[in-house]
Parts: C-alpha cells; structure tokens; sequence
C-alpha cells in the first residue's frame, strides 16, 4: 500500500467509521483508529460549539448537537484553519430547518462576528480628518471587516438578550425588513441594525465609494432636500460608529503656495 | 546537503501562551524565557489576536509552533499556507518555528488532528522532500515533533530510526515531547529509553511536557493534566542526553491559573539546573 492509499483509507475512516475502511488500514487497530475518530468528531463539535454559542443556546443543546452532526457528515472539512470550518454552517441549519428564520440570521451574526473578530486592520477617520474634502470627488472607504445582511426576524434582539444574558425574547417577523451590519471597532466586533435605505446606501459605497453617487442615489430615493439631508446624517453616524476608513481622492480645495512663489 | 543550519540551543523555561493567560502577559512581568504560540492562531488578517502577540512579543522570545503544516502528506505541503506561516515569521521573528512530524491532510480534505505515519523509506523520501519545501520557503531550519500515535503501521523503521535519517537529510531540528514518547512508548509497547537512545541528541532544541490520561484501550495525549513523575524522570534523562534545552509545559485544556503551570514550570528549571551543575 502507498503512503497516499493509506491516508485515502484513513480519510475515509475519519469521515465514514465503515469496517471497510477500518480493514483496509490493517488488523488489530480498531482501539487505536476509535481513537482518532473521537478526535476528529469532537475536535469539529467543539468548533461549531464554540463558533455558534448563542445559536446553541437558542436552539437547545440537544438540537444543535443533531445539527452539528449532520453538518460534520455532509461537509468534511478542507481548510488548513479550524476557524474555516464553521463558514458553512448556516447552510446547514437552512437546510435542516428552512422554517426557521431566526435561526439562520442568528448563525449569520455570529459568523460574521467571527469574521470581522480577525479582519484586516484599519484605522478609522475621525471627523477632524474630513476638512477641506472635495464631496463631489471623495470615495468612501469602509471597514474591511463590514458585513451586511438582510433581516427579517428580531435575530439581532435575541443574540443581544442572550450575549447580556438577558431574558430572551419570543422569535418574530418583523413589521418591516432591517440590516444587520457586522464590523469591528477597534478590537470588539460590532452588530448594529439599520433601515433597508441605509443598507442600500451602504452596499452602493462600498461597491464605487463615490459620495457624490451616494447623494445622487439618497436623492432619487427621498427627495432632493431630504436626500442630502439623509446622505450628511448616514455619513455623519458611519464616522461616529468608526465604519468609515479612507477617504480616497480627498483633494484640499485650498492649496498652500509653494515657499519659492 | 542541507540548507539551512540549526538555530543555536536557548536553554530557557517557557509556556504556551492560551488566551486564559493574555491579561497577566500583557499586565504583568510573567517568569518565564519564552512563549511559545500555536501558529495558525496567528495567521489572520489582523484584530486582537495579533495585537497581543505582537505586544508580548515585545516583553519575550516567541516560538511558532503549527498544528496544518502536513509535512507527511503524500500530495505534498500547500504553498499557500506557508505564505501565510512566511508572513508570520518574518513579522514575529520567532525563537524557533515548529510542527509535527504527521499528516493531517490528504487532497481536499483536512482531519484537524494530527495523524500517524508508516516509518517506510516511501514515507521517509515524501516527508523529507516536504520538509526541504518547508525550509526553503521560510529561508530557516524547522523543529518538528515526536508525535503521541494510537495507530503503528507495519514500517522499515522505528520512529526514532525515521527521526534520525529525517534530520540528517533535511537538516531539521526536533522538538522533543517527552510525554508524547511515554504515551506512544506504552500504546506500542517499546522502551522508552531505547527511544531517547536512538534519536539524534545534538538536534533537539526543544521539549515539550504535558499531562495525559488513562483511555480505555490505551494512553490519551489530552494535555489537560498536570506532568507525570514518571515523564518527569523521563525527562530528566532526556536533558542528560541532549543538555537543557529550551523547555515547555504545553496546557491546552483544564488550563488553571498560571501561577500553578509556573510553579510546574519551575520543576523542569531545577532538572534542568540539576544536569546543568
């Protein structure tokens, strides 16, 4: 047998627990390959486990587990990182439980809380840094470490009431759609709910980063004045929540003569 | 001929550095000579992870130690996951960087644990050519180290035969874990000293010490309990072999408080003292 047979069969054993992987890999193993299978079961369940702890505690312990296991049947994992293997999840529970909204959006927001958890860095722009900004040339840039989302349950109120420990409430639709947004301010992970305008808005910046079409769009939406007011407002609450990180083709509108004029 | 020399022995006391024990890193003056990290921990974008590490870097030696390298897979080691680890290394300047000698992945799939060989000169050439990727990408010699095994493969060799040619081609250095030689040496049935005996002394540059516990069939590495006395006499003959070298106690699980692993750390200083006089 190669080396690459070998670890075929063992893969195989890992991921089906069958006699017919466990012979081909010899006689007189199967104490020590129950070993590894432990291994690999557990080490996956504490990942999902620690990856989704306000999923598992909305759902129950004993539902999650079902989950996690059908999970680590369907998709074996591929990724160098452990952290990788709780991405798909979500698609998972979607499919084990498609009428269950609020379960989806929650394994949404803490995935995405995850994510942003270890993001690129950038710093923020204070808004002291934003004098003198040509609007009608300025692109926005946001934190590489936001994530949007589509709502339509109260996911973002129940994974709140549970990370506070408070009592948790009933899952609901809601009367009107929201936006989840995830980001990280400094080094806490953030999540924040928005109206489906400023998700739009947000989604056109970070797609072109033109403030200028920005206005344009809030204008078309709301209303000449309302829309500006609304644009001024939006970029106004992204600085203050640190969302904002770059102002590209910031030009001075006034320049400093040059020393030998 | 191998490429890259061996990083010089540090004969110092260190811990792995887990999150339980971030606060009194970043606050306080902690004893020791040097953490060690678990690499892939590091290996992200950015965020808090990496801000500690790099302010404890700035208080102690750090050592990388990585758990996906997979220097014994047959389809070869993925260059980018050594980006990622070059990166690492080049920021860090670490002590030593360091795996184990398993395979943990087999075309697209990644078991996340890491898993025996068969010692065959088959096994033996694709490891070594793995680790010669290895060195090469990261321009430095490695550690790699004794793996805890559940499973022996009918092989050529005895892992301390495997261990010893596997340096002598590739130039690697080893990293020593003691308890993972008790644990193996009493699932498989060998002497443990036969195994101090056969490996290449003058290429450890690192131990590690930890707990196991009883299994049903046979000896879990669950490095959730303190160090044994026997490991710790093993160990003691392991340092009259290859002198004090660097020195750690790895706690991954049922982690207490650190004053308890320094007070177990300080058991390795006194061995190692001992030798040293």
């Amino acid at each position: 047998m190669t080396l690459a047979e070998l670890q075929r069969d063992f893969r195989a054993w890992l991921v089906s627990a069958s006699d017919e992987s466990a012979a081909r890999l010899g006689g007189g193993k199967r104490a020590g390959l129950a070993v590894y299978q432990n291994n690999y079961r557990a080490q996956l369940v504490g990942c999902l486990e620690q990856s989704f702890p306000q999923v598992r505690a909305w759902m129950g312990a004993e539902a999650f587990h079902y989950a996690a296991v059908s999970h680590i049947d369907r998709h074996p994992p591929h990724s160098w990182t452990l952290d990788a293997y709780a991405d798909n999840f979500g698609a998972t529970l979607a499919a084990l439980f498609p009428r269950n909204p609020d379960i989806h959006e929650l394994a949404w927001i803490e995935a995405a809380l995850t994510t942003a958890f270890v993001a690129r860095d950038a710093a923020p722009v204070a808004a002291a840094d934003l004098a003198n900004i040509d609007w009608d040339a300025a692109r926005l840039l946001l934190a590489p470490s936001l994530l949007t989302l589509p709502a339509t349950t109260n996911a973002a109120g129940i994974w709140s009431a549970l990370h506070e420990g408070r009592d948790r409430p009933e899952a609901e639709m809601l009367a009107q759609p929201c936006a989840l947004l995830v980001w990280r301010r400094g080094f806490v992970s953030r999540l924040h709910t928005v109206d489906m305008l400023e998700h739009e808005a947000i989604l056109h910046v970070q797609a072109n980063g033109s403030f200028h079409a920005l206005c344009e769009m809030l204008v078309g939406r709301v209303g000449e004045s309302e829309g500006v007011i609304r644009a001024g407002a939006m970029l106004a609450g992204w600085i203050g929540s640190e969302l904002v990180t770059g102002v590209d083709r910031a030009l001075p509108i006034f320049t400093t003569p040059n020393q030998g004029d | 001929m191998p490429a890259f020399p061996l990083p010089r022995p540090f004969a110092g006391y260190g811990l792995g550095l887990r999150k339980e024990h971030y606060q009194d890193f970043l606050e306080t003056r902690v004893p020791v000579d040097f953490v060690e990290v678990i690499s892939e921990n590091f290996m992200i974008d950015g965020g808090q992870p990496l801000h500690i590490l790099r302010r404890v870097r700035e208080r102690h030696p750090v050592i990388l130690h990585g758990v996906s390298m997979s220097i014994g897979s047959a389809d070869g080691i993925r260059h980018g996951y050594l980006q990622r680890l070059k990166a690492l290394v080049d920021e860090i300047e670490p002590l030593f960087v360091s795996d184990h000698l398993c395979w943990t992945r087999i075309d697209g799939f990644n078991s996340h644990d890491l898993l025996p060989l068969p010692y065959t000169e088959e096994a033996l050439d694709i490891v070594c050519d793995n680790i010669d990727r290895a060195q090469n990408a990261l321009g430095r010699a490695m550690l790699f180290e004794n793996p805890s095994s559940y499973v022996a493969f009918d092989g050529a060799m005895s892992e301390w035969e495997f261990i010893a040619a596997m340096t002598k081609r590739t130039g690697c250095g080893l990293l020593l874990d003691v308890n993972n030689v008790f644990v193996s040496a009493s699932n498989h049935g060998f002497d443990a000293l036969d195994y101090l005996q056969g490996i290449p002394a003058d290429r450890v540059r690192q131990i590690h010490l930890a707990g196991h516990s009883q299994g049903r069939d046979m000896l879990i590495d669950t490095h959730d309990a303190a160090v044994i006395d026997a490991v710790w006499r093993l160990y003691a003959t392991a340092i009259s072999r290859c002198g004090p070298v660097a020195t750690m106690i790895e706690r991954d699980d049922s982690i207490p408080p650190l004053p308890v692993l320094l007070e177990e750390l300080d058991i390795a200083r006194h061995l190692g003292l001992k030798e040293a006089a």
